[in-house]
């Protein structure tokens, strides 16, 4: 998810070319306070008029207690957004405040239900909070983490190691899992260290998370190398796959690959592997069939 | 010493026969930091020289004084590869009674050759002479301080022209050879404090570029050149210096050490990343007509396998033993590029020139495979378009252009697309990518063109290709 500042018409008309998943249109921290209602007039207008093909899109809006959110959900749900990114999210009753924000304009157009939210978690009361924010509601796609807010709540600092970050990643991660939607990973800044960004991402990626955040094109090559399934990845899923439609033909329970039993959380993680490797393009969907 | 050619300026051009209505001309080695042009046209003009003729190899931001001479009438004609600046400004508004005559590299060599650029007085800066004329533009002393590398541009005019003065700011003891200018071509030497500001002739190595739509360009561009047949052990290859050209080297030298293929050579302006291969093993010769930073200049002094040309040897349509004949892979970029796949690098889309034909229209015509490489939008200024402001590159010369939206390819080469394709590039309809630029910034108003013809473009073979018309504010 590669962040772009909404007030930035040049960035935001050519964000998709660079490939990222999604694209997050900023109206909140990268927007002072004289351009916001200016740069929620050109998000509007860039989600109406640009072609950003598959990219799923997103918008951060102002947090809903300040003059700018409102009015940020009814631009955005009316321009057709994909998903509304909450900022700042501490409880489910603030989720449940947006719903019925996006379903007051959705049902004024006529087109109930279509807008997703993802809350970004940036305070030790979110973590805590965490599973109860990403169960407040049907059209929860996701939580993140917002690690800025979060390390300054927590009274602490960012480190290149980010041991200050270990609980709430966890917590996002298993929050998440529990309640069945995605979870991402916070932005890393430093652009001109991309071995630390590298070993930060291989991190996420261990500890579970769906994604990361971005805010500069020059790192999504390095997201997708680490989540990109490898060769050897993918062919042992393929395995792993075939054995199991194999025994289900023959009606055999235990199935066996290369002389080790596979059981259901290897079947999970093989078809994980595929379905990521056919995100990544490195297979098509035929193909992992 | 005896013999010695070594006058004042004044005298030298008093020696060289000069008179009103005659052709001097002058290289570009020293690029923005060029004194030479400037000091000489003054010094003419305050000689009372009138109705002068001005060929130089180009011309630049730091020549604005020229506007003055033009306007008191010392310069009454221009001949070069590229204007900017105000003077390019002033020129597009009308500023010269004739039209300028824009050439190519390779044009104006074959054009100063064969005698239809006839130069009576050639005026060239050096980074190092003798007495008797032996000139060079690489350093020969502790005491030289406008090193320029190469001066490939300014030996046609040395070998032709009537009369040649050289002009250095450092005069060594004979004999200064190897040497780039021969004495025998020499009449007369002239020494001054400085031809140059050294900060701005041979800038440091450049940086690689962070700009990402460079970096996806460049990566883009590198895949053709990778995938288009024409990568394989031998090959050779010319890139430009701007951000996606250079990024590009990067990612071609990546795939060739990964898979062990090295170049024969590569051509036209240096710079420190084609040093760099050539020091790692990768590329065989550096064959220069222009040294484009410190490291190509240093380089091109220590180094018996990157040689100097002169742009008939680098470029000339005309000579068939010109490198450009022998090279295979060409990456250049573009100020505009139409549906024909005709290209404009010289006249911005507000009809202001700003830019120079350079080796363009060479080697796109020379070269086996073509890539130009350019944005689709730049700001709000769409560059894939229905027809060129001005054409300065027929589109039968070029094969491939690379755009952030996707790889067209000429259909004159359909061989290209297959292979691109078949490596899973994003070959799109090249009119499809000028309906996308239009689809997002609207099709601009057109230009307010005067009917003066400003400028007239040459193609390479002397032939006329396109008039520049003044354009109105």
């Amino acid at each position: 998810m590669m962040f772009v500042p909404g007030n930035n018409p040049g960035m935001m008309a050519d964000a998709h070319i660079y490939g990222p998943d999604s694209i997050m249109l900023d109206l909140e921290d990268s927007v002072t306070m004289a351009e916001k209602d200016a740069a929620r007039l050109l998000v509007y207008n860039a989600l109406k008029t640009i072609d950003y093909g598959n990219t799923e899109m997103v918008v951060r809006i102002n947090p809903l207690n300040t003059p700018y959110g409102k009015k940020d959900v009814e631009a955005v749900v009316k321009a057709g957004v994909d998903v509304i990114r909450m900022p700042k999210t501490e409880t489910a009753d603030e989720v449940r405040e947006l719903e019925a924000e996006i379903l007051k304009v959705e049902t004024e157009i006529g087109r109930v239900g279509e807008t997703r939210i993802m809350a970004a978690i940036e305070s030790a009361l979110g973590v805590v909070n965490a599973y109860a924010i990403a169960t407040a509601s049907t059209r929860m796609m996701g939580i993140a983490l917002g690690a800025e807010d979060y390390s300054a709540n927590l009274k602490t600092n960012r480190t290149p190691g980010g041991a200050e970050l270990l609980l709430a990643r966890e917590q996002i991660v298993v929050a998440a899992r529990a309640a069945g939607i995605c979870c991402f990973d916070t932005v890393y800044s430093n652009l001109d260290d991309m071995e630390t960004f590298r070993k930060e991402v291989e991190l996420i990626k261990t500890l579970g998370f769906d994604g990361k955040s971005i805010i500069n094109p020059r790192q999504i090559e390095v997201v997708n190398s680490v989540f990109t399934p490898t060769e050897k990845e993918i062919n042992k899923a393929r395995a792993v796959v075939a054995a199991i439609k194999e025994a289900q033909a023959k009606g055999s329970g235990v199935i066996a690959v290369n002389g080790k039993m596979v059981d259901r959380p290897v079947v999970l993680r093989a078809e994980r592997t595929i379905a990521l490797a056919v995100a990544a393009g490195v297979i098509d969907k035929e193909e992992a069939l | 010493m005896r013999n010695s050619k070594v006058v004042t300026l004044e005298e030298a051009i008093r020696r060289s026969g000069l008179k009103d209505g005659m052709t001097i001309s002058f290289h570009h080695h020293f690029r923005g930091g060029d004194k030479v042009v400037n000091m000489v046209v003054d010094k003419l003009a305050q000689m009372g020289f009138k109705d002068l003729k001005l060929a130089a190899s180009s011309l630049s931001d730091v020549h604005k004084p020229l506007i003055e001479h033009i306007k008191n009438g010392v310069i009454t004609g221009i001949s070069t590869s590229g204007l900017r600046g105000e003077l390019a400004d002033a020129i597009s508004h009308g500023l010269l009674k004739e039209p300028v005559v824009f050439r190519s590299h390779g044009g104006r060599g074959s054009a100063i050759a064969n005698g239809e650029l006839k130069i009576d007085v050639a005026f060239l800066g050096a980074s190092a002479c003798d007495e008797l004329g032996n000139a060079c533009g690489v350093p020969r002393s502790e005491n030289a301080k406008s090193i320029c590398g190469s001066l490939g541009y300014a030996l046609p005019d040395a070998r032709y022209a009537a009369h040649v003065v050289v002009i250095t700011d450092d005069l060594v003891a004979y004999p200064n050879m190897p040497q780039s200018i021969s004495a025998a071509d020499v009449e007369s030497v002239v020494v001054v404090d400085s031809v140059g500001d050294s900060s701005k002739i041979a800038a440091g190595a450049i940086r690689d570029s962070k700009n990402p739509r460079d970096i996806l360009l460049a990566k883009q561009a590198a895949k053709v050149i990778i995938n288009s047949g024409y990568f394989k052990e031998g090959f050779s290859i010319q890139t430009g210096t701007g951000g996606a050209s250079l990024a590009a080297v990067k990612y071609i030298r990546e795939e060739m050490i990964s898979r062990g293929i090295k170049a024969s050579f590569a051509l036209g302006g240096i710079t420190a990343h084609m040093v760099k291969l050539h020091e790692e093993g990768l590329i065989g010769k550096l064959i220069d007509v222009q040294s484009f930073d410190k490291v190509a200049a240093e380089s091109i002094a220590k180094d018996p396998l990157h040689q100097e040309v002169s742009a008939v040897e680098y470029a000339s349509g005309q000579h068939l033993g010109s490198a450009t004949h022998a090279l295979d892979m060409v990456i250049l970029s573009a100020l505009e590029v139409d549906t024909d796949f005709n290209v404009n690098v010289l006249v911005g889309s507000d009809g202001i020139i700003r830019g120079a034909i350079g080796g363009h229209q060479d080697t796109a015509a020379d070269s086996a495979l073509s890539i130009i490489v350019c944005p689709l939008l730049r700001g709000r200024i769409p560059c894939v378009v229905p027809k060129v402001t001005t054409l300065i590159t027929p589109g039968k010369s070029v094969d491939v252009v690379v755009t952030e939206y996707g790889i067209a390819v000429n259909p004159a080469r359909p061989e290209i697309k297959e292979k691109l394709q078949a490596a899973g590039l994003n070959i799109v309809d090249i009119k499809s990518l000028a309906e996308k630029a239009s689809s997002i910034i609207g099709t601009p108003d057109a230009l307010p063109f005067g009917d003066k013809v400003v400028g007239i473009v040459m193609n390479r073979d002397g032939s006329v290709l396109d008039r520049i018309y003044n354009i109105c504010d």
